[in-house]
C-alpha cells in the first residue's frame, strides 16, 4: 500500500506534494479508523506520557478491531514532531492525537496541508476546523490536595518540586496553595524548579532538599516517583502526580493527582466512527472525570477525609471555585476582590505567583 | 541545623557516588589511551540489569554484580570493535550510548512503575548511632563505600602496582610498552572491562538506592558529567573523587538556595552553577601551580595494532 | 591455522566502496533477528526503516532537512578533530548562534527585506563563534581541557535559551508559553522544492562541504591543520603556531554550529522553543567519524544518519516498531560501519603456511 502511493510519488515528478497525497483517501469507507498518538516522552516515564498512553489502551480495548491504534514515542519538540504527525497523516491515519504543547506550531502546520485528517492537540491554544484542543483542569485536583496538605502539615511548610515556569504549573501551585491557606493559613508553599520533566535523581534530590527546608509534605509536578520514595524513606506525606502512585512509597503517598485521558479519548473517537466529531475546545476537570484522586491512604483520618471530599464535591458541582478572591500575590497586594473569580483566560496564561508561594 | 547538616551531606553523597563510580571506571580505560564515550549507555545497561536480577531474586546482592557483569559485557562490544577491529573510538563510543538507551529500554519494558526496596543502609552498633560522625560515616548503603573503596584501590593500582605501571605505560606510548613486551591489547581490554563494570555499578546506584526503580534513561545525562569529570580530575583518581563530591555539592547547593529562596533570579540561572563552577574550578586549577601536570594519557583515542 | 592482521600498504578502493554495503548487509541481517524476536515482521519493518524514505519526494527531502545540521556541524568538528581539537560543545554553539539570530528576527519583527536573512546568519555565526572562542580562550590562556569546559558550556547555554524564551522574549500573545513569536516571512528561510520542508540553508550546507575539502586539500591552511593534529612536535619545528590551529578550528567549528542553530530557527522551525534540537552537536560528532573527517563523507554520513533517525519514525509510524528498537537497530547499524573500516585499511591472511617453515628451520 505505501510501496503503491510512494511509487505514484516518484513518477508524478516534482510537484507532487504531501497535501495532494492524501486526497486520494478520501471519506473512510471501509476498514477500521485509524487513530495515532504522538508521545513527547518514553511511554515508560511512568508520568505523562504514560498517562495518555493509557488513555489509548482504553481505546484500544473499548474498539477494538474498529480502530487501528499506533503511537510514536519520545518525539522531540521543534522540527521532528513535525515530521511525524505529516508521516501519521501521510499514512493514512485519520485521527491524530499531539499530547504535547510543543507540537502546537507543528500540528497546526500539518493539519492545512490535510484538510481531511482530524487533529487533537493536548494543552496548546490554537485551533483550526480540523484541529480541536484539550486539556485538563489539574488545578481542580490540586485545590484537593492542598486541602489535605494544609490539614496534615505539621511544620506548616509544603515543598512542591517543580519542572518549569509555564501557566499550567505556576496555576497548579497556586491552586495548591490557597486550598491549603485556607484550612491552614500560615501554610508556606516552598518551590524548586528543575528546569527538567524529568530527572528522577534530581528531582530526589530537590525533595530532600526541600524536606531540609522544613517542608513535611511534599507535591511535585515532575514526572517520576522519586520524589514519593524521599517522603517515605524520611517520613513525610507526598501526593502522586499522573498516576497512582500508592505502590512506590506505601506510608508516604496520601493520594494521586491522576490523569484520566481516557474519557476523552473514547468520546472523540467514537465521534470520529459516527461521523459527529467537530473540532472543539475542551477543558475537563473533576467533573468530566478527567482529573481523579486515587484512593486515599488509609491512614488519612476521617476529618481529612471529609474535608476533601467536601472540596471534590463543592469543585464538582460548581458551588466551590478554586480560584475565588479574595486572592492576594507574592507581595500580599490584592490582585482579585472578594467573590470574584479568575475567569478560564486569565488562568491558561498565569504568571503570578499567590500568597505563601516562595519561589 | 547540625542534623540538617548531616541530611545535607547525605544528600551530597547520594548524589556524587554515581558519578564516582563511572568516572573512576572511565579513569582506568583512559588511562590505559581508550577513550570510551559510552558510559551513559553502560550505566543504563547496568541500571536496567540490577533493577531485573534483583528483583527477579529478590537479591540486591545478586543484582549488584549482575549489574556489573552487563555494564562490562557492554563495554566488550565497544573493546571487540575499538581494539580488534580498529574501529574509531570516539564514533564507537557515542554509537555504544544510542544502543544502551535503546536495549536498556527495551529489556525494561516491563519493569516500569515496580518498586523495589532500597539497599539496606549500613548500620553498626554503636558506631552509627554517634552524634554527627555517626550517619556520616557510618550511615550508607553498600554501594557508597564501594565507590569510595573503589576508588582508593585505583589509586594505590596505579601508582604501586607493577600491573598498574604497565597500563600507564600501554596509556602513554602503546608502541613503547608494546616493544618492551606488554600486551597492549590484553591490558586494554581488561580496562574497558573494568570501565564498563564500574558505569553498570553506577547505573545499579542509580536504580536500587538513589532512586529505587527503574525508568527509561534514568541516568539522564550522568554519564556525560562522569565522563566531564576524569578531565576535570586529570586523569587522576583523588581528584575525581574531589570533582564528583565538588559536582554533587554544587548541584544540591543550587537546589538549597532555590528553597531558601529570596533572590529573585530566573530559576534557569541557578541550575548553571554546577556547570559553571566547574569550569571555574578547572581554570583555576588549570592557571595555577598544577600546570603542566594536567595532561591526557599521550596514547588517548589513538588506535594501536601490534606490528607483529 | 593462524590468522594474521597487518595493515595493507595502502587504502583498499574496492574495499572502500565494498565495506558499506557488506556492513549494510550485516545490518540487516541483525535487524532480522532482532525484529523477529520482537515478534515483528522484519521484511516490512526493514523497508520501512531503510527503503520507504528514500522512494517518496517529501522523504528525500525531509532527509535533506535532517542531514544539513549534521553536515555544517560535522563539517566544523571534523577540522578541529584533524588538529586533534576536542570541541563536543557544538549543540551549545548551536543553541547561542540560534538565540543570536533570533535576536534579530525578533528585533526586526514584521519588517521587510532581503538583509534580513543575511543579517541572521552572520549573527548566528558570530554567536557560535562567540560561545566557541570561551573554551579556545581558556584552552589558550589556561590550558584548560576544552573537552570539558565545551560540554559543561552546552547545558549553560540550553539555560541561557530557557531563560529567554521563558522571560524577555515570550511570545506576548502567547499565553505565557515558553516560545518567542513566529519570526515573520522575512526571517524564514525559502523552500526549495515546493510542497516539502527542504530549505536554502541544505543547499549551504552542502557548499560549506566543498569549501572545506578544498580548503583542507588545496590550501596551506589545510596543511597545517593536518601536521598540528598528526605531528605537533613537527609542527613546532616547521613554525606551525599550535594556539592558532586551536583558535582557528574552535571558531570555524563554533561558527558552522552557530549556522546550523540558524538554519533550524529559521528553518523548520520558525522561531525560538526550548529545545531546538534533538541534539545535533552530539550526532554530528559521530557523523564526523563516520564520514572518515572528510567534508565529502560526512555529507554521506549524515544522509546515512538521516535516514536511520526518519526509518526509525517511519517504522514506529507504520510498522509499530518500538522506540527503544529503533535505538538498537541504528546502534547495530552503526557498529558495522564503523567496524567495516577495518577492511579497508587492515587485511587478514591465513599463516599456516609461515608458521610451519619456520618450525622446519
Amino acid at each position: 500500500m505505501t510501496f503503491h502511493i510512494s511509487r505514484r510519488t516518484l513518477l508524478a515528478g516534482s510537484t507532487a506534494t504531501a497535501a495532494t497525497l492524501a486526497l486520494p483517501r478520501g471519506a473512510r469507507a471501509e476498514g477500521p479508523l485509524k487513530v495515532a498518538y504522538v508521545y513527547v516522552g518514553p511511554i515508560g516515564d511512568h508520568g505523562y506520557s504514560y498517562s495518555h498512553d493509557q488513555g489509548r489502551k482504553a481505546v484500544e480495548v473499548k474498539f477494538a478491531d474498529r480502530v487501528k491504534v499506533t503511537y510514536v514515542e519520545n518525539v522531540a519538540e521543534g522540527p521532528d514532531s513535525e515530521r511525524v504527525i505529516r508521516q501519521l497523516a501521510t499514512a493514512g491515519n485519520d485521527l491524530v492525537f499531539a499530547t504535547s504543547f510543543g507540537f502546537m506550531n507543528p500540528t497546526i502546520r500539518v493539519a492545512k496541508q490535510f484538510p481531511k485528517v482530524k487533529f487533537e492537540h493536548a494543552t496548546g491554544y490554537q485551533k483550526a476546523s480540523n484541529v480541536a484542543i484539550y486539556n485538563a483542569r489539574f488545578y481542580e485536583g490540586r485545590a484537593v490536595i492542598g486541602t489535605i496538605a494544609g490539614l496534615m502539615s505539621k511544620t506548616g511548610v509544603a515543598g512542591y518540586v517543580a519542572s518549569f515556569p509555564i501557566p499550567e504549573v505556576v496555576m497548579g501551585i497556586n491552586a495548591f496553595t490557597l486550598a491549603a491557606r485556607k484550612v491552614r493559613p500560615d501554610m508556606k508553599v516552598k518551590v524548586i524548579w528543575l528546569n527538567t520533566w524529568y530527572d528522577p535523581g534530581k528531582e530526589a534530590d530537590a525533595a530532600k532538599a526541600l524536606m531540609d527546608g522544613g517542608a513535611d509534605v511534599l507535591v511535585q509536578h515532575v514526572d517520576s516517583p522519586a520524589t514519593m520514595q524521599v517522603a517515605e524513606s524520611r517520613g513525610a506525606y507526598a501526593f502522586g502526580q499522573a498516576s497512582d502512585m500508592a505502590r512506590f512509597a506505601p506510608k508516604a503517598h496520601l493520594t494521586a493527582l491522576v490523569n484520566d485521558w481516557a474519557p476523552y479519548y473514547l468520546e472523540r473517537v467514537k465521534q470520529a466512527l459516527d461521523g459527529s466529531w467537530q473540532s472543539g475546545d475542551v477543558w475537563w476537570g473533576l467533573k468530566e472525570g478527567m482529573v481523579k484522586l486515587a484512593p486515599y491512604n488509609p491512614a488519612l483520618p476521617e476529618n481529612v477525609r471529609a474535608a476533601a471530599d467536601k472540596v471534590k464535591a463543592d469543585i464538582t458541582s460548581g458551588a466551590l471555585h478554586p480560584f475565588t478572591g479574595p486572592i492576594k500575590d507574592q507581595k500580599g497586594s490584592l490582585r482579585l476582590a472578594d467573590g470574584q473569580r479568575i475567569g478560564d483566560a486569565d488562568l491558561l496564561k498565569m504568571d503570578w505567583f499567590v500568597e505563601g508561594v516562595q519561589s | 541545623m547540625i542534623d540538617t547538616f548531616v541530611l545535607v551531606i547525605a544528600t551530597v553523597v547520594a548524589a556524587a557516588t554515581p558519578l564516582l563510580l563511572a568516572a573512576t571506571g572511565e579513569l582506568v580505560v583512559e588511562r590505559a589511551g581508550v577513550l570510551n564515550l559510552g558510559v551513559e549507555g553502560m550505566m543504563l545497561i547496568g541500571a536496567v540489569t540490577g533493577f531485573a536480577v534483583t528483583i527477579a531474586s529478590g537479591h540486591a546482592s545478586l543484582g549488584i554484580p549482575a549489574a556489573a557483569l552487563a555494564g562490562a559485557a557492554t563495554a566488550l562490544v565497544f573493546a571487540v570493535l575499538t581494539l580488534t577491529l580498529m574501529a574509531n573510538q570516539v564514533a564507537t563510543g557515542l554509537a555504544l550510548t544510542i544502543f544502551g538507551i535503546g536495549l536498556s529500554a527495551l529489556m525494561g519494558a516491563s519493569y516500569v512503575g515496580t518498586p523495589v526496596a532500597p539497599l539496606p543502609k549500613l548500620h553498626l552498633p554503636g558506631l552509627s548511632d554517634l552524634a554527627v560522625v555517626g550517619p556520616l560515616l557510618f550511615g550508607h548503603d553498600a554501594l557508597v563505600y564501594l565507590s569510595v573503596a573503589l576508588t582508593i584501590a585505583v589509586a594505590w593500582f596505579l601508582k604501586h602496582s607493577h600491573a598498574g605501571l604497565v597500563l600507564r605505560a600501554v596509556g602513554e606510548s602503546a608502541e613503547s610498552a608494546h616493544s618492551i613486551g606488554h600486551p597492549v591489547i590484553a591490558v586494554r581490554y581488561l580496562a574497558c572491562l573494568f570501565g564498563g563494570a564500574m558505569a553498570g555499578l553506577g547505573g545499579a546506584f542509580l536504580s536500587l538506592s538513589y532512586t529505587p526503580m527503574w525508568m527509561e534513561g534514568m541516568t539522564a545525562g550522568r554519564g556525560w558529567i562522569a565522563l566531564a569529570l576524569v578531565v576535570f580530575g586529570a586523569w587522576r583518581p583523588w581528584r575525581v573523587l574531589a570533582g564528583a563530591y565538588l559536582f554533587g555539592g554544587v548541584t544540591i547547593l543550587e537546589l538549597h538556595v532555590q528553597g531558601a529562596n529570596g533572590i529573585g533570579l530566573p530559576p534557569q540561572v541557578f541550575s548553571m552553577a554546577p556547570y559553571l563552577a566547574t569550569v571555574a574550578v578547572l581554570t583555576v586549577i588549570s592557571a595555577g601551580k598544577w600546570r603542566g601536570r594536567l595532561n591526557a594519557p599521550a596514547s588517548l583515542g589513538k588506535p594501536f595494532r601490534p606490528s607483529v | 591455522m593462524l590468522l594474521r592482521i597487518e595493515p595493507r600498504p595502502e587504502v583498499s578502493r574496492p574495499f572502500t566502496c565494498a565495506t558499506p554495503a557488506i556492513a549494510m548487509l550485516l545490518t540487516v541481517a541483525s535487524g532480522w533477528l532482532l525484529f523477529l524476536a520482537l515478534g515483528l515482521a522484519p521484511g516490512e519493518t526493514l523497508y520501512q526503516f531503510l527503503v520507504s524514505p528514500l522512494l517518496t519526494l517529501n522523504g528525500l527531502a525531509e532527509l535533506g532537512v535532517k542531514a544539513a545540521p549534521l553536515v555544517l556541524i560535522g563539517v566544523g568538528l571534523a577540522i578541529g578533530f584533524r588538529a586533534n581539537v576536542w570541541n563536543i560543545g557544538a549543540e551549545g554553539q548551536l543553541t547561542i548562534g540560534a538565540i543570536a539570530a533570533g535576536w534579530v528576527a525578533l528585533a526586526f519583527w514584521g519588517q521587510e527585506g532581503l538583509w534580513i536573512l543575511p543579517a541572521m546568519c552572520v549573527a548566528g555565526m558570530l554567536g557560535g563563534l562567540a560561545y566557541a572562542a570561551i573554551p579556545a580562550f581558556l584552552k589558550t590562556r589556561f590550558d584548560v581541557n576544552e573537552i570539558l569546559t565545551s560540554l559543561m558550556l552546552t547545558y549553560v547555554a540550553n539555560l541561557v535559551l530557557s531563560v529567554l524564551v521563558f522571560g524577555p522574549w515570550k511570545d506576548p500573545d502567547g499565553f505565557n508559553f515558553p516560545q518567542t513569536k513566529l519570526f515573520s516571512e522575512s526571517a524564514i528561510l525559502p523552500i526549495l522544492v515546493e510542497g516539502t520542508r527542504l530549505h536554502l540553508g541544505a543547499l549551504v550546507a552542502l557548499g560549506v562541504a566543498v569549501a572545506a575539502w578544498l580548503l583542507l586539500s588545496r590550501t596551506v591552511v589545510g596543511f597545517q591543520i593536518e601536521v598540528v593534529g598528526q605531528a605537533p612536535a613537527a609542527a613546532r619545528f616547521a613554525g606551525f603556531s599550535g594556539k592558532r590551529t586551536v583558535w582557528l578550528t574552535m571558531l570555524l567549528g563554533g561558527a558552522l554550529a552557530g549556522l546550523a542553530g540558524t538554519f533550524e530557527a529559521a528553518g523548520p522551525i520558525g522561531q525560538l522553543i526550548p529545545k531546538l534540537t534533538p541534539g545535533y552537536g552530539f550526532t554530528a560528532i559521530i557523523v564526523a567519524f563516520l564520514g572518515r573527517l572528510h567534508p565529502l563523507g560526512i555529507v554521506v554520513a549524515a544522509l546515512v544518519m538521516a535516514l536511520s533517525y526518519i526509518g526509525g519514525e517511519n517504522a514506529q509510524v507504520t510498522a509499530s516498531l518500538p522506540q527503544a528498537a529503533t535505538g538498537v537497530f541504528q546502534g547495530m547499524l552503526l557498529f558495522y560501519l564503523l567496524a567495516s573500516d577495518f577492511l579497508v585499511r587492515y587485511r587478514v591472511r591465513l599463516l599456516a603456511a609461515e608458521r610451519k617453515l619456520v618450525t622446519a628451520s
